[in-house]
């Protein structure tokens, strides 16, 4: 029996990679999965992926998936760096990021911050479980108030909200999504890929260890029909599905700098993508009432990104050579002189 | 009048910071300069934006000495606030123009006083008003010319050197500095010995360049791309000067397309980080940063060391320790950047002593740096970096990029796809790469900043690790063979030897000059890098007794050496050291030489 290959020839095996060392039943094994899922689908060719990471359970992930694809495990919450580095050297690079919340939102806040002031053009992934799995689960910046801890230790300060965060700043795509939610992820990460500027995607992956047990708020079951261990997390997916065919009335059509098409369907209230305010709206509205709003939340597809305010040419940079990137002897000699 | 003293003189210019004195004190060096007469500028400024006291010493020696000079000859003292501190640095028979409206408490009787109204005269005489506060620089400028007689002609070149030629700021600068000729001529006959008179043989072919403005044309020469910087003093003309060459000779004019990415980072970790991104993704990556930006890219530089990634880490050393004396030069980085960060690490450092220097290995430091696929840096200082120094001029390149062991799409299908990523093929230590977008199945790997086997794989095994811990140690055995050997001079035969490095240069030169004349001369062992040649060890047994100058209070060089020596040659090495942020005069040397025991080991 032979595999269904995508558009580039390959089998979905190809973006397989290593077999996870994280823990049985965790929320970023399934972030991985919809990951190979995505890039398949889409037909990345894997020596163009550059999969970026910091430092964590999440940032050891990019080693599980496109195993023929460079990949960077850098240092702690400062895979934006990296990344923007990287993308400068070789703007033909796919740059996906992944990092967990610990990089993102407490010692990689400030890469994360100006990565997305400079929108660098990056999928960067989020895997939020709201502690700090590695060293046996101390809280991160991203767990509620009011969380208790596996040892029975309560959160006594405010969350930091990725998504809030980057939608102050003026973020061209900010998305929520539950890695359990594949069906909506996947979309997801494949509109962020065919974005061009910094993609911010928060998918709430849930700690089967230090961090699914009644009272922390990040928590689910693995069986994920189990009502009672959805804890008082409440997700409403705000759009049911991102398709590339759509029916008019009911959705909204945003053409990506790819050219392809996202089509959100929009459930409930009527949520305008590309109102920065109505995003923010929603954030606080779904806290609010205990809520963990799911979605394409802020989509701006006007802005330029990085290599293009930085004006550098389509080639990468680090294929140019001598005669391209050494004045003359003649304009050499004309600046020794004006030294004299 | 006691003889006359020609093109040997210390001028000091005593001013307040932001009040535009450093347009003149650059107009009297090229006006000086141009008159074919070796100078040697040393600014000395305070951390401040406007207001604090700043000092500017030009040296002018026939000989072309181009060390701090610890003697003030002439003193331009325009600052009340150090105006009694400024006329006790004057040597006996020295000139001292000031302010005439200083106070005359105090004063001394063994100088010669040539009081200007400075004040008085640029309200009367300088018609621009928003220019004034400016443009009275210019008038000691031309009391020194009338003091000194430097003729029209080399002030008119120095102000049109300064001012790109601009005819209408040209004007009004030379019209300020003929008020100030013009009251010296009218109200002063020539009191002190001191004069400059034209020369020919000694800066024919030479320029003035700072080692930051050297260091970003050698970068510029060694196809940098992609530099990432934090702004820091003594380091941000590095990267100032590489923008401005960049829109001049990587910028293309239409279209305004930079063949460049020069990004002001958020911090200096991301500065690192942007440059070790891009040098995995094989561009040729730098930034740039004084000591505080050395710490806070520890940890980078050591992921940089361990995944193997080229990066060029230029640090324009200052004084610390922390924030120091930000505006002061210093050696005092040299130990902690050969060993950055933490766990087993050891890194290249290129330690240029002149600007010439500065451009070749700022040049040459991305070789280094893709050849042996690791951190390198070039280990500048204030003094070098942000001060003018009289160099022959830097020689177009006359090789190209070495971009070390790279295997391309070809390579991997000769090789059937069958490579490791830290496999050790050649014996070198040195393990071929790939770059990131290579069209081959085989080309992907994982690089990680934790333990990892032959073919990037994650592992924790002892024998493993050990191994490849070995090979970066023999890899950094093969560099140490390939850098900047060190520069001897045994001309003088002599059983005292001399070892020193960087910007420290300068001094020795002139207290071997002197030393000689006094009858005991020295050899001279000069260190280029890190690690350390094995000439060392030579240049040690051919001397009775060696002596490290340094400027760092605890002779990290000194110390570096005696652990590169074999233990029969350690006594033989003492150590002379200089850190009170003033760049090293000749005297810090020859004082301790001419009384040998005095010296503290």
């Amino acid at each position: 029996m032979s595999a269904t290959l995508n558009h580039v020839g390959l089998p979905r095996d190809a973006y397989k990679g290593a077999a996870t060392t994280l823990c049985a039943g965790c929320g970023h094994n399934s972030i991985t999965n919809h990951m190979i899922k995505a890039l398949y689908e889409l037909g990345i060719e894997p020596h163009r992926l550059a999969k970026m990471s910091g430092i964590g359970c999440s940032s050891k992930t990019p080693a599980y998936f496109v195993e023929s694809a460079h990949g960077f495990n850098g240092v702690h919450g400062r895979m934006p760096s990296l990344t923007t580095g990287a993308q400068l050297a070789n703007r033909q690079l796919i740059m996906l990021g992944v990092s967990g919340d610990g990089d993102t939102a407490s010692i990689g806040l400030g890469q994360f911050l100006h990565m997305i002031r400079r929108n660098v053009d990056c999928t960067y992934i989020i895997e939020d479980n709201g502690t700090y799995g590695l060293t046996k689960g101390q809280f991160s910046a991203t767990a509620d108030l009011g969380s208790v801890q596996k040892k029975g230790a309560v959160n006594t300060f405010q969350p930091i909200d990725p998504c809030a965060v980057a939608l102050t700043l003026g973020c061209s795509f900010v998305a929520r999504s539950f890695s359990g939610d594949g069906k909506q992820v996947v979309p997801l990460i494949k509109a962020a890929i065919a974005h061009r500027g910094t993609a911010i995607l928060d998918i709430i992956s849930p700690c089967v260890t230090f961090n699914d047990h009644d009272g922390s708020t990040k928590s689910y079951s693995w069986v994920k029909d189990h009502e009672e261990s959805i804890a008082d997390v409440s997700f409403i997916p705000f759009f049911e599905e991102v398709h590339v065919d759509y029916e008019p009335g009911t959705i909204r059509d945003v053409e990506l700098h790819d050219g392809s098409h996202i089509v959100l369907k929009k459930l409930g209230e009527d949520h305008d993508p590309t109102d920065r305010r109505a995003a923010m709206r929603v954030i606080e509205e779904g806290r609010a009432a205990g809520h963990l709003v799911t979605g394409l939340l802020y989509l701006d597809t006007t802005m330029d990104d990085f290599v293009t305010t930085e004006h550098i040419p389509q080639r990468p940079l680090r294929d140019l050579g001598e005669s391209e990137l050494r004045p003359t002897p003649e304009q050499f000699s004309q600046l020794m002189s004006e030294f004299a | 009048m006691t003889q006359q003293i020609i093109n040997d003189l210390t001028i000091q210019a005593a001013t307040v910071n932001g009040s535009g004195s450093q347009t003149a004190n650059l107009v009297l060096t090229r006006a000086i300069f141009r008159m074919g007469i070796p100078v040697a500028p040393k600014n000395v400024f305070p951390s401040n934006i406007e207001g604090l006291p700043t000092w500017y010493q030009l040296r002018v020696t026939p000989e072309g000495h181009m060390a701090r000079s610890d003697k003030v000859d002439i003193l331009i003292a325009f600052n009340p606030a150090t105006w009694h501190q400024d006329l006790k640095t004057v040597r006996p028979g020295g000139v001292v123009i000031h302010e005439e409206v200083f106070s005359n408490a105090d004063v001394r009787s063994d100088v010669t006083y040539y009081p200007v109204p400075f004040a008085k005269l640029a309200k009367a005489k300088i018609q621009n008003d928003t220019l004034r506060k400016q443009l009275a620089n210019m008038i000691y400028v031309g009391v020194v010319a009338g003091v000194l007689g430097i003729p029209l002609e080399a002030l008119e070149h120095g102000v049109k050197r300064q001012f790109n030629s601009k005819p209408k700021a040209v004007q009004v600068n030379l019209d300020a500095i003929k008020v100030g000729h013009d009251y010296w001529q009218d109200n002063f006959s020539k009191k002190d010995p001191y004069r400059l008179e034209p020369m020919t043989g000694k800066v024919e072919g030479k320029v003035l360049v700072d080692g930051n403005q050297a260091a970003a044309l050698g970068a510029l020469m060694g196809g940098v791309t992609v530099a990432a910087w934090y702004p820091i003093t003594p380091s941000s003309s590095v990267c100032e000067n590489l923008i401005a060459y960049s829109e001049r000779f990587r910028t293309d004019p239409k279209t305004g397309e930079k063949l460049i990415s020069i990004v002001q980072a958020e911090d200096e970790l991301a500065a690192v980080g942007m440059a070790i991104g891009a040098g995995w993704a094989g561009a040729r990556a730098m930034t740039s940063t004084s000591g505080p930006g050395i710490s806070l890219m520890a940890e980078f530089v050591g992921l940089a060391y361990y995944a193997e990634v080229p990066v060029v880490i230029f640090d324009i050393q200052r004084i610390g320790p922390s924030t120091g004396l930000p505006t002061r030069t210093s050696q005092a980085d040299v130990a902690f950047a050969f060993n950055l960060s933490h766990g087993d690490t050891r890194h290249i450092v290129l330690l240029p002593g002149t600007v010439e220097e500065c451009y070749e290995f700022a040049r040459d430091t991305f070789d280094y740096a893709d050849r042996f696929q690791t951190p390198v840096f070039m280990l500048s200082d204030l003094d070098l970096g942000m001060n003018l120094w009289m160099t022959p001029e830097f020689k177009y390149p006359d090789k190209p990029f070495d971009r070390g062991k790279v295997l391309s799409k070809a390579d991997l299908e000769r090789l059937a796809g069958e490579w490791g990523r830290y496999r050790d093929v050649d014996g070198d230590g040195v393990t071929y790469r790939t770059l990131p977008g290579t069209d081959h199945p085989a080309a992907g790997y994982f690089t990680r900043g934790s333990g990892h086997d032959e073919f990037a794989r994650y592992t924790e095994s002892a024998e493993v690790y050990e191994r490849n811990m070995d090979r970066l140690a023999r890899k950094l055995e093969t560099a140490r063979h390939s850098l900047p050997a060190p520069l001897v001079d045994e001309s003088a035969g002599a059983s005292t030897g001399v070892i020193a490095f960087g910007s420290t240069h300068a001094a020795v030169v002139e207290a071997r000059e002197a030393l000689a004349a006094a009858g005991k001369p020295v050899d001279y062992l000069r260190l280029r890098a890190l690690p350390l040649s094995d000439e060392l060890a030579a240049f040690v047994s051919r001397h009775e007794r060696v002596y490290v100058v340094e400027q760092n209070r605890d002779g990290q060089v000194y110390d570096l050496v005696r652990l590169a020596l074999p233990p029969n040659l350690v006594d033989r090495v003492r150590s002379i050291r200089h850190y009170n942020g003033q760049p090293i005069p000749a005297a810090a040397i020859t004082e301790p030489l001419m009384s040998t025991e005095a010296v503290p080991a």
